[in-house]
């Protein structure tokens, strides 16, 4: 991202942190960074909606802090039986931003490795990413050696923040998939408490490579994640993503998917679930670097209480990436007067012989659809509940992996439950 | 595409002779010297006999602007300008007020003939009306804007006949210092941004329209622009009120000679619609692009929007553009009456190394308000060009709806052609639909047309006119065939 102009807040809370010296030009450079442009307040272009001034006022703690263990395997447990986890699919767990073997139980087909040495960290120059790059210490590289199908896993985060202390978690991941490779991944977060999880993922698919991507964010309801999603995607080979934002009082998921060689496909889907007084952000740069590419986005939002719902997503089509087919649709639902979306769909188009398209509504249940569930004896609440899950239902059928997509579905039926309730 | 390419070839050595309105005009200038202060301020507020409340209104505007800073959100880039490096006041030379054609300076009228104004009939300059019958069509008045200060303005009798008043701004601060007072700055506040703060304190002249309770304009009214002196930026403003139940049109139409240095142009135009009222600004922007290097052009930085106050209120925006260097535009309505009506219509053409960020922004405040938004844009060359727009539904903006279609067409591999909607809604029962496409004209179009017997140059212009048709319907006649000539003369050198 472009955008950073000197008008942030301070983010010395987080500098404070930084321990420095260790010579690692990553970290410098997001020092420097965040030293220069602070935390982005909205009317930065690139933060234009969602601000972070409030995280400048907070002194959070870093990691280790240890992490209640009956809690731990509560909030685990819990997502299991919500979900329907297959109780044999493979995992990886995170506890507090640290990986945590004894609670995995890693893959075949899967090489795991942990976050070693600094030189790993990639470097990227959003102000998510920077933060991220400053405190990172600790994250896994999944490797999937070429040709192989490695089936499903589970990659789940669990911060438990103790009574009284602000937490912030910074995990640095990073998912490698080698020429043919396949992989699906369920990437869940959940927790407890006041804390900040800030995991960053540096995805690479090699030529004819598949991942699947499907994420579900369900933090607690007073926690904050900012999470960077950089992916890399070689000739026909694909990313295909799905992020449905359930928790968190302030989230932001961002992507930046460049598309390498032709024939590479991006699907960055997502839904956007919102009550109360929260606030999510979906945002994504996807960016055709190669003739002859797809790129596909759909994203929903349903708002209801006093929630903002936030989209910007830009499509950027390259002079060399002709014959590029690009398209996205945002929708919004307002289920509340006090309920707001704020979308910024965005085509920056640099070659002739392309289709790039996007479209947007907002607008709020369809009157006359229920009046024709309610004349055919439908309950008012349940004819909402049939509308809300057939507007969702356009965006979650898109995944391509049948059991994650179960998972999804789920997510949603749980939240509409406990949002009646 | 060889025949593309052949084609473009050729075109492209006609070179840069296709400006057709590239010549200079030699009139004794009366300027301030260059450089912006109070003293500046002062001398425009003083030249122009300007009453104490203008002048603090201006310096007020000064004081805003000293401490703000250029926008840099547009996707445009420019080298620093200097501020000071500019004169801020031209004026003709002033002579007694031309009540006949003979005293119309002859330079002047020259211009006016190559522009091709239809100053219908230049006895019309000497306040001659033509027999009835006699026009083909409806009379336009002309409030001809010369650099900076209103020459001649036609049809005066005419409008106040109707009690119409149309003329200079400068005068009517002078005549109807009330209704000026009352309305000026009441759209676009002194400090509203970088460019309007600019115009505030020193713009010059412009057009002053004000029409009364129930009367419908009895004729299309129009000005012509041109910035005529070396390094003197125009800061023209318009303040139209239409009241209760009335209705205007007005045609703005701009030309500008061939010139090597980039001149900055920074107008404000503020529109007031009553109660059921209605008003249609119709713009057709042909100022100077710059050569085919990207070497000087005008810059068009413009802070343009309408307030429909009233109940069912109507404010229409037209515009093709096809001029300038830069264009930094985004003619915008505010739809405070319940039932207001905004539209935007725009096609935007850039070729060579053009540049322009252009849009609108409707703002629904009163319940079921409605807004529609069509863009066209059209790449070639070197250049770039952006839809910019914001659509925002206000909490108690129940039933407003909003629909929006932006189309951008590439010519050749080399422009670029950028959308940025931004989308607000903080009401349930808002509605707001957004399309945008982008795509290069069909080779099965092409096809079609050459097949029978079209030149590869007429079967793009008429794709091209037919991609903008949704905008160009909109414009009065008289325009809609200029504008379709531009778009065919802004194309040359890149449409294959």
């Amino acid at each position: 991202m472009n955008a950073i102009a000197p008008v942030g807040v301070s983010a010395a809370a987080f500098l404070n942190r930084y321990a420095g010296g260790e010579g690692n030009a990553t970290r410098a450079q997001a020092a420097d960074l965040l030293r220069k442009a602070g935390l982005p307040r909205a009317g930065v272009e690139a933060w234009k909606y969602t601000s972070l001034r409030t995280l400048a006022d907070i002194a959070f703690a870093g990691a280790p802090v240890r992490a209640d263990a009956a809690a731990v395997d509560a909030l685990l447990a819990e997502a299991e039986r919500a979900y329907a986890l297959d109780a044999g699919l493979s995992r990886a767990v995170m506890v507090n931003g640290r990986f945590a073997p004894g609670l995995s139980r890693l893959p075949d087909g899967v090489s795991v490795a942990r976050f070693a040495a600094d030189a790993d960290l990639a470097p990227h120059d959003d102000v998510a990413s920077a933060l991220n790059a400053l405190l990172a210490e600790d994250g896994l590289t999944l490797t999937v050696a070429p040709g192989v199908d490695a089936g499903r896993m589970a990659l789940l985060s669990v911060v438990v923040a103790p009574d009284g202390v602000a937490l912030s978690v910074h995990p640095r991941h990073r998912i490698v998939l080698g020429a043919g490779a396949r992989l699906s991944v369920l990437d869940l977060s959940v927790g407890r408490g006041d804390y900040l999880n800030n995991p960053v993922l540096d995805v690479a698919v090699a030529e004819g490579g598949h991942l699947i991507h499907a994420k579900l964010q369900t933090e607690d309801p007073v926690a904050r994640h900012l999470a960077v999603v950089h992916a890399e995607v070689a000739g026909d080979a694909s990313y295909d993503s799905f992020t449905l934002t359930l928790g968190a009082a302030l989230a932001r998921h961002e992507v930046h998917a460049r598309l390498t060689a032709e024939g590479g496909i991006v699907h960055v889907n997502g839904a956007q679930l919102l009550d109360g007084r929260q606030v999510a952000d979906l945002t994504s740069v996807i960016t055709h670097a190669a003739p002859a590419c797809n790129s596909r986005q759909t994203v929903k939002n349903v708002l209801a209480g006093h929630a903002r719902g936030v989209f910007q997503g830009k499509i950027l089509v390259e002079r060399v990436a002709q014959k590029t087919d690009g398209y996205q649709m945002n929708q919004a639902l307002l289920l509340s007067d006090t309920a707001e979306i704020d979308a910024k769909p965005e085509l920056e188009i640099y070659a002739d012989d392309v289709r790039c398209s996007h479209g947007a509504t907002v607008g709020a249940l369809d009157a006359e659809q229920l009046f024709y569930l309610r004349s055919r004896g439908v309950a008012g609440d349940e004819a909402r509940a049939i509308l809300v899950k057939a507007f969702l239902h356009d965006a979650v059928e898109l995944m391509g992996d049948e059991a994650l997509r179960a998972v999804l579905d789920r997510a949603v039926e749980t939240w509409w439950n406990r949002k009646d309730a | 595409m060889p025949a593309i390419a052949e084609t473009r070839d050729a075109v492209e050595t006609l070179g840069q002779s296709t400006y057709k309105w590239g010549f200079e005009t030699e009139i004794e200038m009366d300027m301030a010297p260059k450089g912006l202060t109070e003293d500046t301020i002062r001398l425009i507020s003083q030249r122009k006999q300007e009453p104490e409340w203008l002048l603090e209104w201006r310096l007020k505007a000064f004081q805003a602007w000293q401490a703000m800073t250029e926008p840099t959100w547009a996707k445009v880039s420019h080298p620093p300008i200097d501020f000071q490096d500019a004169h801020y006041y031209a004026a003709p030379k002033k002579k007694p007020g031309p009540k006949s054609l003979e005293e119309v300076d002859p330079e002047l009228l020259r211009t006016y003939e190559k522009l091709g104004i239809p100053l219908h009939e230049q006895a019309m300059l000497a306040g001659v009306e033509l027999p009835e019958g006699e026009t083909a069509r409806p009379p336009v008045a002309v409030d001809a804007v010369f650099d900076s200060v209103s020459v001649v303005t036609t049809f005066r009798e005419t409008l106040a006949k109707a009690g119409v008043i149309f003329c200079p701004i400068s005068e009517a601060v002078r005549e109807h210092p009330e209704l000026v007072r009352r309305y000026l700055g009441s759209v676009v506040p002194v400090a509203d941004n970088f460019y309007a703060a600019l115009n505030s304190a020193v713009f010059t002249d412009g057009s002053f329209v004000y029409v009364p309770k129930g009367v419908r304009c009895p004729m299309e009214l129009s000005t012509y622009f041109r910035i005529n002196a070396r390094n003197t930026g125009q800061f023209e403003r318009t303040l139209i009120v239409v009241e209760d139940g009335a209705s205007v049109s007005y045609l703005e139409g701009c030309t500008a000679p061939m010139r090597d240095e980039n001149q900055l142009h920074a107008a404000v135009v503020e529109l007031v619609a009553m109660e059921d009222s209605s008003i249609k600004y119709s713009t057709v922007q042909n100022w100077y692009p710059g050569d085919e290097q990207g070497r000087g052009g005008i810059y068009n930085f413009v802070t343009k929007r309408g307030a429909c106050r009233g109940d069912r209120s109507k404010i229409s925006w037209t515009q093709v553009e096809t001029g300038s260097a830069i264009t930094w535009k985004y003619p915008s309505c505010i739809l405070q009456g319940d039932g207001a009506v905004g539209e935007f219509y725009s096609v935007a053409v850039t070729n060579n190394h053009q540049q322009a960020d252009t849009g609108t922004k409707m703002i629904h405040l009163g319940r079921n308000t409605r807004s529609t938004i069509i863009a066209k844009t059209i790449s070639a060359g070197h250049s770039d060009s952006t839809y910019r727009g914001l659509v925002r539904m206000m909490p108690k903006a129940a039933g407003a709806r909003n629909f929006t279609q932006c189309d951008s067409l590439l010519i050749g591999d080399q422009c670029g052609a950028h959308t940025v909607p931004y989308i607000e809604s903080r009401n349930l029962s808002a509605k707001i639909e957004h399309e945008a496409t982008t795509s290069k004209i069909s080779e099965d179009q092409l096809f079609y047309c050459r097949q029978r017997g079209l030149s590869e140059e007429d079967a793009v212009g008429l794709i091209v006119n037919g991609f903008c048709k949704d905008v160009l319907k909109e414009l009065p006649m008289e325009f809609a065939v200029e504008a379709q000539k531009l778009l065919q003369i802004s194309l040359e050198g890149s449409v294959g």
